[in-house]
């Protein structure tokens, strides 16, 4: 009883100190943001995403905060938009990561032998290969297209939590509470559900949290190669894609860019913070 | 230590035998028809010049039988040929390598040793505002679209400011200095031609750069978190009582024990070394294989795609396992073993 509460207390001071901390303050308050932005930016944008707004190409003013570009769309409504595309499919694809490698990561290492060894030589070979070669292979394959850009980059994601999964069950399977509930007689998918899982998910989750960062990127990336999303959406690599092509009106391709970077260093403080809050060992 | 590396050496076989299946698979995949890039949509319902495409492509017979023949090939060092080019896939990855390579060489030596550099002073200086502004820096690499930073730089530094040259491997209309290795920095001074070979490593500046920067950040991060760790041994409280130079401790000291650790961050993180290349060379037009695979999977070249990943997987497969050689000759404790 008294162990919980101090637990509770030292878990507390945690969380408030963590806030204090100007990084992690930083990257909270930019996700929050962009969250803002994702759910209602169709009820106060001043332009629509897809038609156009002003005369092609102005560089910023007043009445357009970023310009337009090469179709006169204003440039700034298209980078909030684009949250709308870049964040759920991130978000998705590091949920469907985690989910694909805790189920076979965590199989692995609790039940060990030939499962976990077929296991583990598919996520070797998965991992065998640059990320953005197989992502770009697959993608490429399937056909552009956000939506086979998220499988991709799923397929390219889950080892890495599998791997994760697999040493941090392996870890607390040898642990002495394990013992205790296999000598009560509990059945073993009560150990796994009850007693491993439950202990297994901070380092998933301190990666989680700095991986959205980079499959935002890798998001932008494919469509920047022309394997996402394809043009009139306002994606933020396909627009940086546009961008380049009009090299000298600077505004359409860094507006974007600067949105992409924003989320990244966001996520990574975050993660940073919440390794150390929940003290997690970086692997 | 011999007995180390040959475990190691054992699993290449089933690591690329694995590699080829994945690249092979992951292009018969193809969802739409690779035969509309081969003979123009409107030849599609030509049957003749269809089946003869399919016949000329190795498109004909199952998906068993055109792995045996894919596999047959591969061991005659035939990876088939490019549908875009016309050109065998090896010759074309042959003749695009040393682009990469040069480039790849460049960002090795300015991430790498910026790398080590910037870890290092970032963890003598811990929690010092010089700790700080690197660690910005060294993330800032690594959050960074790299596609992205290089037009955003190459529109500073080259059509703002003019202090490097635009984007390519040579200036234009200059021709290619005779090849010899590839490299066009080497084959320029091979031909004696002073001139190019300062304007081919001026082109080369900024790409490195790119490139570098991103693979930057990893490396400080973890070269920081590795002198780290051994800052607070007792070896280190030995050196400084001694009076050693501080400098003197970090370099003979600190930095040789943190080195092991470093090694192994330098030789895994290739693989996003080339990953980044696959970027920096479409933005500054280097024809290197990064920009021959973004050619290749939006033409659906499938000989290429297989091609390419098959190469990546190699040469990351090849990277860490002379990581792991090297570990193992600097370590004792595996060299002894």
């Amino acid at each position: 009883m008294t162990a919980s509460t101090a637990g509770a207390r030292r878990r507390r001071a945690a969380r408030r100190s963590l806030l204090r901390r100007p990084t992690v303050a930083f990257g909270a308050a930019v996700a929050l943001f962009w969250l803002i932005v994702v759910i209602s930016v169709g009820w106060w944008a001043r332009y629509e995403p897809l038609s156009k707004a002003g005369a092609r190409l102005t560089s910023p003013s007043h009445a357009h905060w970023m310009g337009t570009d090469a179709l006169g769309r204003d440039v700034f409504t298209r980078v909030l938009y684009g949250a709308r595309q870049s964040l759920p499919v991130s978000v998705a694809v590091i949920f469907f990561a985690v989910m694909i490698g805790t189920v076979l990561g965590s199989a692995a290492g609790f039940l060990g032998g030939f499962i976990d060894s077929v296991i583990m030589r598919l996520v070797d070979l998965t991992l065998a290969f640059p990320a953005i070669f197989l992502a770009m292979a697959i993608a490429a394959a399937l056909g552009p297209g956000l939506r086979n850009a998220f499988l991709a980059m799923v397929i390219v994601w889950w080892p890495i939590y599998a791997r994760l999964m697999r040493a941090q069950v392996l870890s607390i399977k040898g642990r002495e509470h394990i013992e205790a509930a296999v000598s009560i007689g509990a059945t073993r998918g009560r150990i796994l559900r009850r007693h491993i899982l439950p202990l297994s998910f901070t380092p998933a989750l301190v990666n989680a949290t700095m991986d959205l960062g980079q499959v935002v990127i890798l998001t932008a990336t494919l469509s920047f190669l022309g394997l996402g999303a394809k043009p009139p959406s306002p994606e933020w690599g396909a627009m940086i894609t546009e961008g380049a092509r009009f090299f000298y009106q600077w505004w359409v391709a860094v507006a974007p860019g600067l949105a992409i970077l924003t989320v990244g260093l966001a996520f990574n403080f975050l993660g940073d913070g919440l390794r150390d809050a929940l003290d997690v060992k970086a692997n | 230590m011999s007995r180390f590396v040959l475990r190691r050496l054992m699993i290449v076989p089933f690591l690329l035998l694995g590699i080829v299946t994945i690249s092979f698979g992951i292009s018969r995949f193809i969802s739409s028809d690779p035969l509309a890039n081969i003979v123009g949509e409107r030849q599609l319902n030509n049957p003749e010049v269809v089946n003869a495409a399919k016949k000329k492509w190795g498109l004909d017979g199952g998906l068993a039988k055109q792995y045996t023949t894919y596999m047959g090939n591969l061991f005659h060092g035939d990876l088939g040929t490019s549908f875009r080019t016309r050109q065998p896939v090896t010759k074309d990855l042959g003749d695009r390598l040393p682009a990469t390579f040069e480039l790849a060489l460049g960002a090795l030596i300015i991430g790498g040793g910026g790398g080590v550099a910037l870890g290092a002073l970032a963890a003598s200086r811990k929690d010092k505002p010089t700790d700080h502004a690197a660690r910005l820096f060294s993330l800032l690499g690594s959050s960074l679209p790299v596609f992205w930073i290089g037009l955003v730089l190459l529109f500073i530094l080259y059509a703002r400011l003019g202090w490097v040259p635009g984007p390519g491997r040579l200036p234009p209309r200059v021709a290619a200095p005779p090849d010899h290795t590839g490299f066009y920095t080497v084959d320029a001074l091979w031909a004696g031609d002073v001139k190019l070979f300062l304007s081919c490593l001026a082109r080369l500046a900024l790409p490195c750069f790119v490139l570098g920067w991103a693979y930057m950040g990893t490396i400080s991060r973890l070269v920081r978190a590795a002198m780290l760790d051994e800052l607070h041994a007792d070896y280190v409280r030995t050196a400084r009582a001694k009076g050693l130079r501080e400098f003197r401790v970090l370099r003979s000291h600190v930095l040789r024990n943190a080195w092991l650790p470093t090694l192994t961050i330098l030789g895994y993180s290739v693989g996003q070394l080339l990953t980044a290349s696959v970027l920096t060379e479409t933005i500054f037009q280097w024809n290197g294989i990064g920009s021959y695979a973004v050619q290749a999977s939006n033409t659906l070249d499938y000989p290429a795609i297989s091609g390419v990943s098959l190469f990546g997987g190699a040469a990351f497969l090849l990277a860490n396992l002379i990581t792991d050689v090297l570990y193992a000759v600097a370590d004792p404790k595996i060299r002894l073993a």
